[in-house]
């Protein structure tokens, strides 16, 4: 009985070609705009949360501060609120780092009389607290201190960044939302189409003794298929564009401590699942609407 | 109504049926037995066809009762229709092919609908159609038929469910004389197998060939036939 539905299903989705069609390409569209919203903040704030673990406050004190005055200096830091430990790196220290760093070109470093670096407080937060307006607010606090000529902590912009990605955030779930819904009327629309075209079809089949089910689950399974065959090429859609961006995207921006990442192999199936629902929700509703008005 | 005839098959008491303030059937007193061969007779609006919709719930009654093989009409739940449906073969008037589907789905979907296997549903069809003398054209559409043709289709999907009643509205009015003498016979064969069959009719010569029971409708009564 369910391979004759099956069979049944099939050839109705034949027959009706062109709104078959239309229905997979908005289940397709919706699964498409939906998820590339998901990737984008899947991955933007996977960025921002490894960027901000990694915020370190830089203080770097004037040249001329002298060494009895750094206790008192790192003290003061230390009292601050959200401070989780402070580190005094010397000058020599930071001297030392740089020949390291710079192996190749230590000549450049040798011809030099004196060490021209500051000494500087590397100040970690303690991690509850690393909001931008946080670590902004410590900032400003310790470039207050006399001493202290200029206070680093890089990625200001990522204050701004992430701000923008909240908003898409937001927008995004709105349009995914609206897009869902919105395929589901279009797919209850199409097959209140296809019922309609079919409804003397729908008649005889009643009059010579089909059941509601026998009309009803060819249907249902007609919508879970274009749900599927939507959500299949959508999915499809945005992973060969995924794999175009990616491939063309520099990867050292992402200092490669990190993978730009598609979704998981499950997050794929309830992607597929979702837009199978739609299909049948569509058909759902549209039948509800039809049966009801029949004897 | 609580008299068991046990050769009753069909009885209606006192039967109305009303579209608005107009009445396409008026105090229907009706009683058809098992394995009859009856007409139902009388000129065009006479109501013919809204009785046999009656009978297989295409239509409720307007009031009165009626009860189809021990099934009371007024009282079916909403899924056991279609089990109703099932015991009756339908010939309708307007044939009722469904254009979409060949000629061997059509009479298929019977089957189908009441869930019976694939073999036998190959079979069963095939033979179906070879009484009626359409087994070479299973495979059109039954809108490449003729109007005669359409007709043997309708008679083959009416039977192949093995029904108990067969309900014909007009199955000889748009056919020549010859086709018309054809299904004649074919009603014939499937009331001597044992079908009880109603037809709805306003050819005389039918009625007279068959010999069988004829009750005369006139503007929604029985009345007695003229003269
Ligand atoms: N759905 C309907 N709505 C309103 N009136 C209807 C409806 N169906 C039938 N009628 C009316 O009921 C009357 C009986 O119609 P019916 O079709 O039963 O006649 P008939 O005896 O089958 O006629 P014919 O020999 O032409 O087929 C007619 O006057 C018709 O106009
Ligand atoms: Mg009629």
């Amino acid at each position: 009985m369910i391979s004759l539905y099956f069979k049944h299903a099939l050839r109705d989705i034949g027959k009706n070609r062109f709104v078959n069609a239309v229905s997979i390409i908005t289940i397709a569209l919706s699964v498409i705009i939906t998820c590339s919203f998901v990737l984008f903040f899947i991955n933007t704030s996977e960025i921002l949360t490894l960027w901000k673990k990694g915020v370190r406050i830089m203080a770097y004190l004037y040249l001329d501060v002298p060494a009895e005055k750094i206790p008192e200096i790192q003290k003061k830091i230390s009292g601050l609120y959200s401070v989780e430990d402070v580190r005094f790196i010397s000058k020599e220290e930071a001297f030392d780092v740089l020949k390291e760093q710079m192996k190749r070109q230590s000549s450049l470093l040798e011809n030099l009389k004196e060490n021209p670096l500051p000494n500087a407080f590397e100040i970690r937060m303690i991690a509850s607290s690393q909001t931008w307006e946080k670590i902004e607010n410590l900032a400003s606090q310790i470039q207050s201190i006399p001493q202290v000529e200029e206070v680093e902590y890089g990625q200001r912009w990522l204050a701004r960044f992430s701000y923008i990605i909240n908003l898409f955030k937001l927008s995004g779930y709105a349009l995914g939302i609206l897009f869902s819904v919105a395929s589901v009327f279009i797919v209850a629309n199409t097959v209140r189409l296809v019922l309609y075209s079919r409804r003397d079809e729908i008649e005889i089949m009643r009059l010579v003794g089909a059941s509601d089910g026998f009309i009803k689950v060819p249907l249902y399974i007609e919508g879970i298929i274009l749900g599927a065959l939507g959500g299949i090429i959508g999915l499809i859609v945005l992973f060969t564009t995924f794999i175009s961006i990616t491939s063309n995207i520099d990867q050292g921006i992402t200092s490669g401590a990190f993978q730009i990442s598609f979704f998981s192999y499950s997050s794929m199936l309830i992607i597929l699942i979702s837009s199978m629902f739609v299909g049948w929700f569509g058909c759902f509703l549209s039948l509800k609407h039809i049966i009801k008005r029949e004897l | 109504m609580n008299e068991n005839n046990e050769n009753s098959l069909i009885r209606m008491f006192h039967v109305y049926r009303r579209y608005g303030s107009k009445a396409a059937l008026f105090d229907i007193n009706l009683e058809v037995f098992k394995n009859e061969f009856i007409f139902i007779t009388g000129p065009s609006g006479a109501g013919k066809s809204t009785l046999l919709k009656l009978l297989y719930l295409g239509e409720p009654a307007s009031e009165g009762q009626i009860l189809v093989d021990g099934i009371n009409l007024a009282r079916i739940s909403r899924n056991r229709i279609p089990f109703l449906r099932r015991k009756i073969g339908i010939i309708f008037q307007d044939f009722k092919l469904i254009h979409s589907k060949t000629v061997f789905e059509n009479v298929a979907l019977v089957l189908e609908a009441a869930g019976k296997p694939r073999q036998f549903i190959q079979k069963k069809v095939g033979s179906v159609l070879r009484a009626v003398g359409m087994e070479d054209k299973q495979n059109s559409s039954p809108l490449s038929l003729s109007g005669g043709e359409q007709q043997r289709v309708a008679i083959a999907r009416a039977v192949a469910g093995d029904p108990t009643i067969i309900l014909a509205d007009e199955p000889t009015g748009s056919l020549d004389a010859e086709s018309a003498s054809q299904v004649t016979g074919l009603l014939k064969d499937f009331h001597i197998r044992g079908s009880t069959i109603i037809v709805a009719t306003h050819d005389k010569e039918f009625i007279k060939k068959s010999g069988g029971r004829a009750v005369y409708l006139k503007q929604g009564r029985i009345q007695p036939p003229p003269a």
